[in-house]
């Protein structure tokens, strides 16, 4: 098991967002989130990677093969740092730099130098340095927008964007990835490839998937287990065949009158 | 409108231009009528009438509004699409200037010249111009350091003064009470200035930008009202005068020969600066500032620690106030705390924002411009403070990366760097 | 006690004069999250648009009240103007751009506003007109409350409830919390979010001038520059009080008021704007909502 949630809850004020969740993903497992619009999916996300602070409840991760450990209440660069990487719902890039300098913040985490090494330009820095934009690279190619290496990040089409995203979160050494909302925005082409891409990296990079998606289709193409969200509440879990056929589920997508 | 301004202009458009324009126009005669028309002089309980300043603003407006919606309807068409013949025309210009520089003996002639030029300017310029040009140094390093904060670290900083100030009333007071010298005085100064800096960066460190602005602002007249209330270490509004000159062990120098070397050391103190930044800028910790400032939530979850990263921008551009405001007491030889107000900490804001944030080029060509021209043009000195407000907004409307915009350094990777990744990554589902 | 109690009314004249200031600060903030830094200037525009028609309006020859009211209406149409233009000038154009421009903008528009005025008048202070009339039942009181004070309590106290009243139950006012939620929505459901906008500066401008009028008439003097103290500690005040939060706004001004004359009364007189840069510093270190403001979550 490399994440386990247990008891999640986030409250706003008095808004409870997320109520009581219990979460699991599996090593090499492919596991989606879904539920309607609100359903506190997203806030979900934050709390697991530390962007909030929750209410009460416990994450636990265990990089493959070392021992678990708490991260609960850590802060998010420390989580990004123990293994955890993400992507964002509404593309959050550095649109001013290059889409290399992108991915190398993203092996930031994973370097050394500090503000006299940069000064100085020791050897070890300047190697360093030459590694990073060789790995970054790398990770573009990975996604397949090498070519766009010095072009600025805001320049590149949607698609590619969203790609960068992915690159930018690997180069972090993740073993889980969670991708929020990955396919809003493409077209079923760009769907399709990655989808493609997502199998691949599970596959060549020894990776765990947990993704938010709205895209009904490639939830169920692409996930092992499906966890489904309502009102903060989980009301459902199981393999892709099964949550289609769990009335609460069509319940909370179809509302009350499943005739309508 | 949007769809017209992507064609050609037509007259009727003019027309409609000008017509605006006289609207404005009244607008602004009607607007700035009873501050600009009459001067009510409460004292000798007089009133004067100047409706010839009616005239001025009447016609400036109506020139000023057309330019002004020109400019703003070309910016939402998108520069490319509206770039008309003289624009292009300084296109080539610069491109064949960039191309020759990057020819190493174009180069290496233009540095030469350069250094020509700096080194015989106080011979050729005499006392008064060497002066001028060292307070436009000062300021360049100041902008350069500020830089770091605001153009780098995307944090806006308006009391940045506080820590020229602490840099010159560190040497000051350590020289009057313990005789140390001024060159201990300067790591002394830039230790002073980026400690205090971090010290009000520790508390701000959770809060938005906005905030920043205002905290770091009153924290900058705390410390002035602290240096004017605290007569007994500060001597308060009288200042602290007969403050040493730098001085070379042994010699002793004419007050022209002192003008020459404090030029000479403002000089080395830039290259420093430029030095130290550029290699900042173009290291991990000068992207972990980029990317802070760009967006710091997706910087915090690429696992960059927004908090270190914060304080050392804080830190470094503290520096070189501190560093600077040393060589300002020792070459002024009298400070008081009325040098250090909010406006000082405004004209080296503008000097950053005029040049252009995150740029070296930039932010020196700001710095010379703002402080020289306002020198050389006496008769302009009294609006000068009136043109750096104008100056702040139009370049924030118009062209907010500033004169000379910052470009992101590209990487070159060679062709067998690309062969081994691409073969990591997958060619099929490219394109 | 009589020291105490003046300490007290001082604080309570200064808390009065903030919150006519912080008022507007708050709208602004409200509807924009801008600083406005140059809300400071638009109050020392409207006290020298009264000076110079009080000025004028008495060597016509007029009583003193019509001359009050005629000088504090226009310095209030006045300030709303230039409280108008310079949205539409200095704000407007950099709305969708990164914060720190519009900041930047503000800050410019604050310094140019300062020495447009100091060019085109004067930068010395000037003696401002005893506008507001001796009120004769104030000297019955056991403890001393002048009329200027004593008017500056109340038309803050009015001014406040009027805005209350505006933003709860006017159209315009559910227009203006509509497009303080959420821009986008606001404007898709049919309201005019450029005109609440422009609409807040004229309200909030038009409160600053006659903050500016019965400040200085209770001061006695003016100059260019008084406009930007008052401006940062007004800011202060909403801040304190928890921006955006018009009831917080005055509250946070009358702690401010008290905290300064207090604090100048009981420590030292030299320290009195350190008092309330401290107050700032500690507010935003320990509760950064304020003291009625709502706490915000960061969007993700």
């Amino acid at each position: 098991m490399v994440l386990d949630v247990r008891g999640l809850t986030m409250d706003f004020g008095g808004l409870r967002a997320v109520d009581q969740v219990d979460l699991q993903v599996n090593e090499g497992e492919i596991v989606a989130l879904i539920g309607p619009n609100g359903a506190g999916k997203t806030t979900f996300f934050n709390c697991v990677t530390g962007m909030y602070v929750p209410t009460a409840g416990t994450v636990t991760i265990a990089r493959p093969g070392t021992d678990a450990r708490q991260i609960t209440r850590m802060r998010p660069h420390l989580i990004t740092a123990q293994g955890l990487a993400r992507t964002f719902q509404n593309i959050r890039l550095f649109p001013e730099m290059t889409v290399l300098e992108n991915v190398m913040i993203g092996r930031d985490c994973r370097l050394s130098a500090g503000i006299l090494g940069a000064i100085m330009r020791n050897k070890k820095t300047v190697a360093e340095e030459k590694q990073v934009v060789l790995d970054s690279y790398a990770m573009l190619e990975i996604v397949g927008i090498g070519r766009w290496a010095n072009e600025t990040a805001k320049n590149l089409p949607y698609g590619a964007q969203r790609r960068l995203e992915i690159a930018r979160a690997l180069a972090t050494e993740p073993f889980l990835l969670l991708l929020d909302e990955p396919a809003a925005g493409m077209n079923p082409q760009e769907t399709r490839d990655l989808v493609a891409l997502i199998r691949r990296l599970r596959t060549d990079h020894q990776l765990s998937i947990f993704l938010i998606e709205h895209d009904m289709s490639l939830v169920m193409t692409l996930s092992e287990r499906i966890y489904v969200m309502d009102y903060g509440k989980l009301i459902a879990v199981g393999d892709p065949g099964e949550v289609r056929r769990d009335p609460s589920v069509i319940k909370a997508y179809l509302g009350e009158d499943v005739s309508a | 409108m949007s769809s017209q301004a992507t064609t050609q202009p037509q007259p009727g458009r003019y027309l409609a231009y000008a017509w605006r324009s006289l609207l404005v126009s009244i607008w602004f005669a009607i607007l700035t009528f009873p501050i600009i028309v009459i001067r009510a002089n409460t004292i000798t309980g007089t009133i004067t009438w100047r409706w010839h300043n009616i005239g001025w603003i009447v016609g400036g407006t109506f020139v000023g509004s057309w330019i002004w919606r020109y400019f703003l309807e070309r910016k939402r068409a998108g520069a490319e699409a509206t770039m008309g013949p003289l624009r292009q025309r300084l296109a080539a210009a610069r491109a064949v200037v960039t191309q020759a520089a990057r020819r190493p003996a174009v180069a290496r002639g233009g540095i030469a010249a350069l250094l020509l030029l700096v080194v015989a300017f106080p011979f050729v310029g005499g006392m008064y111009q060497t002066n001028i040009m060292t307070t436009a140094l000062l300021y360049v390093v100041l902008g350069l350091g500020l830089n770091i904060i605001i153009g780098l670290g995307g944090m806006l900083h308006i009391g940045y003064i506080a820590f020229y100030a602490l840099g010159a009333y560190s040497y000051a007071l350590l020289n009057l009470h313990f005789g140390l010298n001024f060159w201990l005085a300067l790591p002394v100064g830039a230790l002073v200035g980026g400690l205090f800096s971090l010290a009000i960066g520790i508390p701000v460190l959770r809060l938005r930008g906005d905030y920043l602005a205002i905290v770091t602002l009153a924290f900058a007249e705390i410390t002035r009202l602290v240096l004017e209330n605290w007569s007994s270490l500060t001597f308060g509004t009288a200042g602290i005068r007969n403050i040493p000159r730098p001085a070379i062990a042994g010699i002793r120098l004419t007050l022209p020969q002192t003008t020459t070397f404090v030029y000479f050391i403002m000089i080395l103190m830039v290259v420093l600066t430029i030095f130290v930044v550029n290699r900042l800028e173009n290291s991990r910790i000068g992207r972990q500032f980029v990317a802070m400032k760009e967006d710091f939530i997706a910087c915090q979850a690429m696992g960059v620690n927004i908090a270190r990263t914060k304080l050392a921008a804080l830190g470094l551009g503290g520096m070189w106030a501190g560093l600077a405001g040393v060589v300002f007491a020792a070459r002024t030889t009298f400070i008081n705390p009325a040098s250090f107000t909010v406006w000082e900490s405004i004209i080296v804001l503008c000097t950053v924002v005029l040049g252009g944030m995150g740029s070296i080029p930039g932010v020196i060509t700001g710095a010379l411009v703002l402080i020289l021209v306002p020198e050389y043009l006496r008769a302009f000195a009294q609006f000068r403070m009136l043109l750096f407000g104008a100056v702040l907004v139009t370049m924030m409307v118009f062209r907010p990366g500033g004169l000379i915009q910052k470009r992101r350094r590209a990487y070159t990777i060679s062709a067998q760097e690309k062969q081994v990744a691409a073969e990591i990554g997958d060619p099929g589902i490219q394109g | 006690m009589n020291y105490f109690l003046g300490l007290f009314v001082s604080g309570l004249t200064r808390g009065s004069i903030y919150a006519l200031l912080a008022l507007g600060y708050t709208m602004v903030y409200g509807i924009i999250e801008l600083i406005n830094f140059a809300h400071g200037e638009i109050y020392m525009i409207g006290a020298f648009t009264a000076l110079i028609l009080a000025s004028v309006l008495s060597i016509a020859g007029l009583d003193a009240i019509s001359i009050l009211v005629i000088a504090s209406l226009v310095a209030m149409i006045y300030s709303a103007a230039y409280g108008f233009t310079m949205e539409k000038i200095a704000y407007k154009p950099v709305r969708n751009s990164q914060r720190l421009s519009a900041l930047i903008s503000a800050i410019g528009m604050s310094l140019f506003l300062q020495n447009y005025v100091r060019l085109a008048q004067t930068s010395n202070f000037l003696p401002f007109p005893t506008l507001i009339p001796r009120l004769g039942f104030l000297q019955q009181l056991t403890f001393q409350v002048t009329s200027a004070q004593f008017v500056i309590f109340v038309t803050t106290t009015v001014v406040m409830i009027l805005l209350t009243l505006l933003i709860k139950f006017s159209r315009v006012g559910k227009s203006m919390r509509a497009a303080s939620q959420d821009k986008t929505m606001a404007m898709l459901l049919g309201v005019n979010v450029n005109r609440v906008i422009a609409l807040t500066f004229v309200i909030g401008s038009a409160t600053a001038a006659l903050g500016g009028v019965l400040i200085s008439s209770f001061t006695g003097q003016i100059n260019f520059y008084i406009g930007f103290m008052a401006g940062i500690k007004a800011f202060v005040a909403a801040v304190l009080g928890g921006i955006g939060s018009i009831p917080g706004a005055v509250l946070g001004s009358f702690v401010l008021g008290w905290t300064e004359s207090f604090g100048a009364g009981y420590i030292s007189s030299d320290y009195e704007d350190v008092f309330a840069f401290a107050i700032l510093v500690l507010i935003l270190i320990f509760k950064p909502s304020g003291l009625l403001g709502r706490p915000e979550n960061k969007k993700v």
